[in-house]
């Protein structure tokens, strides 16, 4: 447990030296968001609809941007190598590189949705939903983003192929985040489908460790 | 008393057998130095004794138990040494080498490592305003900062200069006398007292037609 802090402390360290580079994740976020309105027209009930929807998939996006180098950087310089050679599990390793994924991207996302969410017109029903399934889907985004960003260690160009892996599976969190929304504006519960956004996050939180982990042996083991 | 063997070892990179039939054995205090022209798998060798590669055929031994059987056992006695140095060019030369200490669990005895390879005095400077020398012996200083049973070095005097091959010399011979095992591949004929020498380019098979 004790090693589990001391990588996330390392990383945290790591993060936060790297300076305004950290805001670019953010700022792709704003700016895909804002996007929309330009494209189809600020239409105060079309926004209204697909606000939520954009906010998400727009999450998605940058998520994966920030994903890339997760695991690259410290393939490259071999710290890796020298880190599955530590008296810690691979997935311990996997796991804290997930949370401080989610630590410095998932909620710099989150904070940055309410002012997003007011730009695309999204009502008072909606808006603390959107929050909500935000704040419990993200977890499971950083998780099942560490199996891709393990599968492209050493691929020259893995940024693409990243968003190929990943992508489909962020699908189910996508519908049952975009879901909980609907069912607010519409005034039907929405308990059920955050239910299965925390199930989902069970899910991820009890096999993309492993997955990980079985993934960067096989790239060291190359 | 500590010992450390390989026994008919082969090791099968992408499609290509590297070598065959390797067997060695070490005990406290020697030292194997690894030899043989680049590509007969020297460094190979070193992966698969680190536990990071898995040999084809055969088995690597640590006082009678495979190390397969508890890899994170024989994590927390080995040091390795790659072409690589896992120096972050964000962080301080005390931090980069703070890291791997804690993640030992060890007492703390960076500051005597820096000194014994002369650089303490880069303890605050950040990685990214090393030389390539100061890289290397900020790596090699892990050796020295972490207490471990077994060294692993591919080519430990890569870009270092005279003082500090000079350094890495005692220090290894330092290791030897309270009981290291040093395994290390070199081009150099360096003066670490006596080793067996291994010549991996005689298990090297010939390529098949």
């Amino acid at each position: 447990m004790k090693l589990f802090f001391t990588i996330i402390k390392r990383d945290f360290r790591l993060y936060i030296r790297q300076g305004m580079e950290n805001l670019t994740v953010v700022m792709f976020f704003i700016i895909v968001v804002t996007l929309f309105p330009f494209g189809i027209g600020s239409e105060f009930n079309e926004l209204k609809n697909i606000g939520a929807g954009i906010i998400w998939v727009s999450a998605l996006l940058a998520a994966i941007l920030s994903l890339e180098r997760l695991f690259q950087t410290d393939y490259e310089d071999g710290s890796l190598e020298l880190l599955a050679l530590q008296p810690i599990a691979l997935e311990i390793i996997v796991l804290a590189k997930a949370l401080v994924h989610w630590l410095t991207t998932g909620i710099t996302l989150i904070l940055a949705t309410p002012i997003l969410a007011l730009l695309m017109n999204i009502p008072d029903e909606g808006y603390w939903v959107l929050l909500l399934s935000l704040i419990i889907g993200t977890p499971s985004l950083s998780l099942i983003g560490t199996i891709g960003a393990a599968l492209i260690i050493g691929s020259k160009r893995g940024g693409v192929l990243l968003a190929l892996i990943i992508l489909p599976l962020y699908i189910p969190i996508l519908i049952f985040g975009i879901a909980s929304v609907k069912a607010a504006l519409e005034g039907f519960p929405i308990e059920s489908h955050l239910m299965i956004l925390v199930a989902l996050f069970m899910v991820a939180l009890a096999l993309c460790p492993w997955a990980g982990a079985g993934a960067i042996r096989q790239a060291l083991d190359s | 008393m500590n010992c450390f063997s390989g026994k008919k070892l082969a090791c099968i990179r992408g499609e290509r057998n590297v070598f065959s039939d390797l067997s060695f054995s070490v005990c406290e205090g020697e030292m194997i130095v690894l030899k043989g022209p680049n590509g007969s798998g020297k460094s190979s060798l070193l992966r698969l004794m680190a536990g990071l590669l898995r040999p084809a055929k055969g088995e690597l031994v640590w006082n009678g138990k495979s190390i397969s059987e508890e890899p994170e056992i024989h994590n927390q006695r080995l040091h390795y040494v790659g072409h690589l140095n896992p120096i972050k060019s964000i962080l301080t030369v005390y931090e980069n080498i703070n890291f791997w200490t804690e993640l030992r669990n060890c007492p703390n005895q960076i500051n005597y490592a820096l000194n014994v390879f002369g650089i303490s005095h880069l303890q605050n400077i950040l990685g990214k305003f090393l030389s390539a020398g100061q890289i290397r012996q900020t790596n090699l200083v892990r050796l020295l900062a972490i207490p471990a049973s077994l060294w692993l070095l591919d080519e430990p005097t890569a870009s270092l200069d005279a003082n500090a091959i000079k350094a890495l010399e005692n220090a290894i011979k330092r290791y030897r006398t309270n009981g290291g095992i040093v395994i290390a591949s070199t081009h150099l004929n360096l003066n670490w007292g006596n080793a067996q020498i291994l010549n991996v380019e005689e298990f090297n098979l010939r390529r098949l037609n």
